[in-house]
């Protein structure tokens, strides 16, 4: 499936960088994108997250499928979010600017736009950097990253397990799915839903009794092995840390710094144009 | 003699496979549902399948790995779902006490038991965690938040109760009874 974000090989000081440094990267930018609701921050953000996204040489059609199944995903809220509540910017900003009304209790108020601008930033802020995470991290490293900021490495190798056996699964449902249908089983939507789900599971049967027996397979193998012996393990994929590791995690880090010191200057997390 | 039970060798396959399922069920296993644009979740029958089937620890890694993992392949992660996913995989794999499927026994009692938990998982997942998280880091108004809830947690729960049930159901005849075995004299 083509839609699927995956990672694609390329050769920029972005794809250069550990994994752990990529890693550490995008779940620190997310926290700050996650704590702040400043404009300002966000605003900034978002362009350095494209700026990043271009040094990569990530190209637009890779990423076209995605962005805009997230654009899409992030209107559905926005119309959420007003039909369900109109007025919840006046009730975070305390003040009430009416540019039109409409009906009933649906008017257009600065406050709201406002919020909903905000609510939208926060996440176009984490969307460039989540995409250049997602390809430009390969995914053998990831077990070896995870570890290294101090995930157990039990924790990393069934993280690593999960990536090696999605293919497999997908595989496995897909020939059961077709032998099901060749016998009759329905699962489009010419079925009632009811059938639907009761007929899915006549697939999800044989999938999950073989995957349950793939575990022990997996388990032995790994047991005969000696896995687990040991604290400390090391890592194949596993790349030292270099100068231009350390300083993206700084950029990252002087970014929630930055994301903190608005909050503190601010005396909370929005930053009020209206008063 | 025995080291403290960190993750068993079986829990940590255990937990790959079980997110590999869980992400290939959500991710490209969609069953068109009713109302349009939506897709019914059967991965959430398979969460609760592993939970009641290898206990909380596993239940709540393989909704966090899994949820992060279909969350990754579309382009950006919702944090406050994918914990909710991890919240309902903990408090189903407290069932496994409960249901002790090893036992190969899956009757009424039992049945009720798996829906209990699995009612209770959904509830608080979707209606207490996720909305929780989604005040707090986006501050959306809570009546959007209580129709989203509402509609995930009824449709995951139904999904569950139906898939779960039968799968468990199924599972447990491939267990062997205790005292399934007589002496002959």
């Amino acid at each position: 499936m083509s839609a699927t974000l995956s990672y694609i090989e390329k050769n920029s000081f972005i794809h250069r960088m550990t994994g752990t440094t990529k890693l550490l990267f995008f779940l620190i930018w997310s926290i700050a994108a996650m704590m702040t609701y400043d404009t300002r921050v966000l605003v900034g953000m978002f362009v350095t997250g494209v700026i990043l996204f271009v040094l990569s040489g990530l190209k637009w059609r890779e990423v076209r499928f995605a962005v805009l199944f997230m654009a899409a995903l992030i209107a559905i809220n926005l119309i959420g979010i007003y039909l369900f509540s109109p007025e919840q910017g006046v009730r975070i900003y305390g003040t009430r600017h009416e540019l039109v009304h409409l009906f009933w209790r649906y008017s257009i108020v600065a406050e709201q736009l406002f919020y909903m601008f905000n609510f939208m930033m926060k996440y176009l802020a984490v969307i460039p950097i989540a995409l250049l995470f997602i390809m430009a991290t390969n995914p053998s490293e990831f077990a070896a990253s995870l570890n290294k900021i101090g995930v157990s490495y039990r924790v990393g190798y069934a993280v690593a397990i999960a990536l090696r056996y999605i293919p497999d699964v997908q595989r496995d449902y897909h020939e059961i799915s077709q032998a099901q249908q060749a016998r009759g089983v329905d699962l489009s939507r010419k079925d009632k839903t009811f059938e639907r789900l009761k007929n899915s599971a006549a697939i999800l049967f044989p999938l999950v009794l073989s995957s349950l027996q793939r575990i022990e397979v997996i388990s032995n193998a790994m047991e005969l092995r000696g896995f687990g012996k040991q604290k400390k393990r090391t890592w194949i994929m596993e790349k030292p840390f270099v100068a231009r590791d350390y300083a993206a995690v700084a950029f990252a880090v002087l970014a929630l710094g930055i994301s903190v010191g608005f909050m503190i200057h601010n005396g909370g997390r929005y930053f009020n144009p209206f008063v | 003699m025995e080291k403290k039970s960190s993750l068993s060798i079986k829990s940590i396959v255990a937990i790959g496979i079980g997110a590999a399922l869980f992400f290939v069920l959500g991710r490209f296993v969609a069953i068109p549902s009713p109302v349009p644009n939506t897709t019914i979740n059967i991965q959430y029958g398979i969460l609760g399948v592993f939970g009641v089937i290898y206990g909380p620890v596993v239940g709540i890694l393989v909704g966090f790995i899994g949820h992060t993992l279909i969350d990754l392949s579309w382009g950006s992660p919702w944090w406050s779902w994918i914990i909710a996913s991890a919240v309902f995989g903990l408090i189903i794999g407290l069932a496994k006490k409960k249901v002790d499927i090893e036992k190969g026994e899956f009757g009424t009692k039992q049945i009720i038991a798996f829906n209990l938990f699995q009612l209770v998982g959904h509830a608080v997942a979707w209606l207490v965690i996720a909305p929780a998280l989604d005040i707090l880091i986006y501050n959306e108004p809570t009546e959007k938040l209580l129709a989203q809830g509402l509609w995930a947690g009824a449709s995951n729960f139904i999904t569950t109760a139906i898939v779960g049930t039968i799968l468990l159901a199924a599972y447990a005849k491939t267990r062997t009874k205790e005292g399934s075995l007589k002496q002959e004299k």
